[in-house]
């Protein structure tokens, strides 16, 4: 594997063995010195396009724990065709001599075209590109509810386990790159949000869909709910009346999270709108896999280097 | 000016016959000969196409193309005349700038260069342009139009409608509903939901064509409708012609040949306006061409210089080049298709735009005393597509794609502007 792109560049097999090294490198950060030699000499460029402070450094952290030189580029990005292009970026970068680029950007296949312009030589792991992709973000949520869910996780899928995405479906690349991974990995998944932002190419794809919180709690046998963050903007486009109605509709609250049950885990890739999609009483509760999915991101991402950068050839 | 005769050329009605050009004119249509032969045997001769919907980019963005090599291109394509839009800058909306760019189309001598008036000044679609000044202009403006932009006002485009009725103009509209299409990057549907690309949907071009049928009918005017895409388009045009109301519609090369999964590639080749569709839909459209709902092929011929297509899709410019390649995409949905004949390619690529445009001396059959604008193609050659071609820019979508019918001469008021498919001057 030279590039982690779209999670449909993974077969099961290649998932699971990026979660089965997350694992390890799980130990390692539990470890006093949280230190490999893996990646020594090599350089990982961290290409933000957009501000993300907790994906940078997420990245940040785990390419130092294996050693690598860490560069962080924060560009303007061509918004609407004025700042720096990405070519030009991107040829800098070259010049630097970047083994892989961590690439965070605005624009809906922006990754792809950085893996595949012959721009850069190494390679390219996706941080996130437009309402497309997140990797990282699926696989650290699926690595997450793996772990939860078995005790010895090791060389397991999530075959049999259902999980509901919840909210704005339609400009989400968190919930599309979980869509892929999960059922890659044997998982149902069932999509819920208002109809405004299902859209019908993605609940196609799914195991089942539902237009509201409490048909889907009650119709479809829940492991685990991943709530999407909302933004603002969605309301002031019209997707939805206002905050008060969503949260009415689509928020898991203290009422919501006792009809799940005990035996169901919440999840959500934050940062969380507490009072809007998710309350206090969800966020905080024993079930919620929140701060685990924020810790299990750095070893994760250092799998993901350590898979790309490291003996590739025998991939 | 010379004389010659193409020796046994075949006609569209598949008659094999000579025909004698002198003095720029069509001079018998037979069994002599008189001066230069030049062997047409196995090419159709055609009266020589014109296309409705051209971007030329000059004056204003001469790094991507200009009238000159725009006409090369054209020529290259088999044109004998084109239609320039309006959308450079300044913006062809006065009598001096639509006269500007016919004297440029005149200097480079290739393709009769007809320029389109804006509709609203500026293209801002807020107050009409001088349409009569243009009119009356030495560019004889009839076709206006705000493409690129949609004439979303619906009392605007009432008036423009109304208005152009006193000098028999008509109102070509690019049919986007602005408020459903705002960022949009693609055709909205299965494709653009799984690439994230935020979509364009059908009913933002179909809801303004069914209200500017509406609008012709109602002001009794002529409306022609750019670049249709969609098949629910083509059930709104067919609706609205039973009814006769005066609307003429064309489809582009593109549209007809490609779909939108060619986004996966994430390559900004294939981001066009309006964009291209599914299956189903060139599917319509082919029948559609074939059946007569659609009047003529036109190729929305939009170059862009790379900088503007090397980028995120989201940044990269919609457009793509047609004029060197659409005859061949006609003739692959014509003819090769078996779906119907070279009389009705004339219409599409000749007869009907001339008609449209009311442009003289073109767009007329094959007959004795026409002014001589002939094309002939080798119908039997087939080319494999790569590069940009005479264009200033490269950004065409059918690299490596096979296609038939190759452009051998094209004649120009009785002289060659391509000869043995390579430019006479
Ligand atoms: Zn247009």
């Amino acid at each position: 594997m030279k590039h982690l792109v779209s999670v449909a560049d993974l077969t099961r097999e290649a998932a699971i063995a990026i979660l089965d090294t997350s694992l390890e490198m799980s130990e390692v950060n539990d470890r006093d010195i949280k230190k490999l030699p893996t990646l020594r000499g090599k350089t990982v460029v961290n290409l933000f396009f957009e501000d993300s402070t907790r994906t940078r450094i997420s990245f940040e952290v785990a390419a130092k724990r294996l050693s690598a030189d860490v560069i962080n580029f924060a560009a303007k990005g061509s918004s609407v065709s004025k700042g720096e292009s990405l070519k030009d970026t991107a040829q800098t970068l070259e010049a630097i001599g970047a083994d892989a680029v961590v690439i965070r950007h605005h624009a809906s296949g922006a990754a792809h075209m950085l893996a595949n312009s012959g721009w850069v030589k190494g390679s390219v792991i996706n941080a996130g590109d437009g309402t497309h992709e997140h990797p990282t973000q699926a696989l650290l949520d699926a690595f997450t509810l793996r772990s939860a869910i078995h005790t010895d996780a090791r060389g397991k899928g999530l075959d049999g386990v259902s999980v509901a995405i919840v909210g704005d479906i339609a400009h989400s690349r968190v919930a599309r790159s979980n869509l892929v991974l999960l059922k890659q990995l044997g998982a149902k998944v069932y999509l819920v949000g208002p109809p405004t932002l299902l859209p019908n190419a993605l609940v196609k794809r799914a195991d089942g869909f539902s237009y509201s919180l409490d048909e889907a709690i009650s119709t479809f046998k829940l492991d685990a709910v991943m709530m999407l963050r909302v933004q603002l903007e969605r309301m002031t486009a019209g997707f939805f009346p206002s905050e008060r109605e969503y949260a009415r509709i689509w928020g898991l609250n203290a009422d919501r999270l006792a009809l799940l049950g005990s035996e169901t885990f919440v999840m959500h890739p934050g940062p969380m709108n507490r009072g809007l999609e998710i309350d206090a009483a969800a966020a905080d509760s024993k079930n919620s896999l929140v701060l685990k999915q924020v810790a299990n991101g750095v070893s994760v991402r250092m799998a993901v280097l350590y898979h790309l950068l490291s003996g590739g050839e025998n991939e | 000016m010379s004389e010659f005769t193409l020796v046994n050329a075949t006609m569209a009605d598949g008659s094999v016959t000579n025909v004698g050009v002198a003095a720029g004119v069509i001079k018998f249509i037979g069994n002599e000969v008189m001066g230069e032969s030049i062997d047409a045997k196995g090419l159709v001769a055609l009266p020589g196409f014109i296309d409705l919907h051209t971007h030329l980019r000059e004056p204003g963005f001469e790094q991507s193309e200009t009238v000159l090599s725009g006409s090369r291109a054209a020529a290259l394509g088999g044109f004998t005349a084109v239609h320039a839009m309006a959308n450079t800058m300044p913006v062809a909306d006065t009598a001096g700038v639509v006269e500007q760019i016919k004297s440029l189309g005149d200097e480079a001598g290739l393709v009769q260069v007809q320029p389109i008036g804006a509709v609203t000044v500026g293209l801002g679609g807020e107050r009409l342009a001088e349409l009569g000044a243009m009119a009356n202009s030495r560019a004889k403006v009839t076709i206006f139009s705000d493409d690129g932009k949609c004439v979303s006002d619906p009392l605007l485009m009432r008036r423009a409608l109304a208005y152009v009725k006193s000098f028999d103009g008509v109102i070509a509209q690019h049919a986007q509903e602005p408020r459903l299409t705002e960022n949009s990057q693609m055709h909205e549907g299965n494709v653009s939901a799984e690439l994230g690309l935020a979509g364009w949907p059908a009913v933002a071009e179909e809801s303004i064509i069914a209200r500017d049928v509406l609008l012709a009918e109602a002001t009794g005017s002529r409306l022609h409708i750019c670049h249709l895409s969609t098949a629910g388009s083509v059930e709104i045009i067919r609706w609205a012609k039973r009814r006769g109301i005066k609307v003429t519609a064309e489809v582009t090369p593109h549209h007809l040949l490609l779909t939108d999964e060619l986004a996966r590639t994430y390559n900004p080749v294939y981001k066009v306006n309006p964009p291209l569709r599914t299956d189903a839909d060139v599917k319509a459209l082919r029948e559609a061409l074939v059946d007569g709902t659609i009047d003529i092929v036109a190729t929305d011929h939009a170059p862009h210089p790379v900088e503007a297509k090397e980028c995120e899709w989201a940044a990269a410019a919609f457009g793509m080049l047609g004029l060197e390649t659409a005859a061949s995409i006609a003739q692959l949905v014509l003819i090769d298709s078996g779906e119907s004949n070279w009389q009705r390619f004339s219409e599409v690529m000749s007869l009907n735009p001339a008609a449209i445009s009311k442009l003289a001396d073109q767009g007329q059959l094959l007959a004795v005393g026409n002014v001589a604008n002939i094309t002939l193609i080798n119908p039997a050659a087939t080319r494999v597509i790569s590069g940009g071609g005479a264009s200033k820019s490269s950004n065409q979508p059918f690299e490596g794609i096979e296609l038939p019918g190759t452009v051998i001469h094209t004649i120009y008021r009785g002289a060659f502007s391509v000869r043995d498919s390579k430019l006479a001057k």
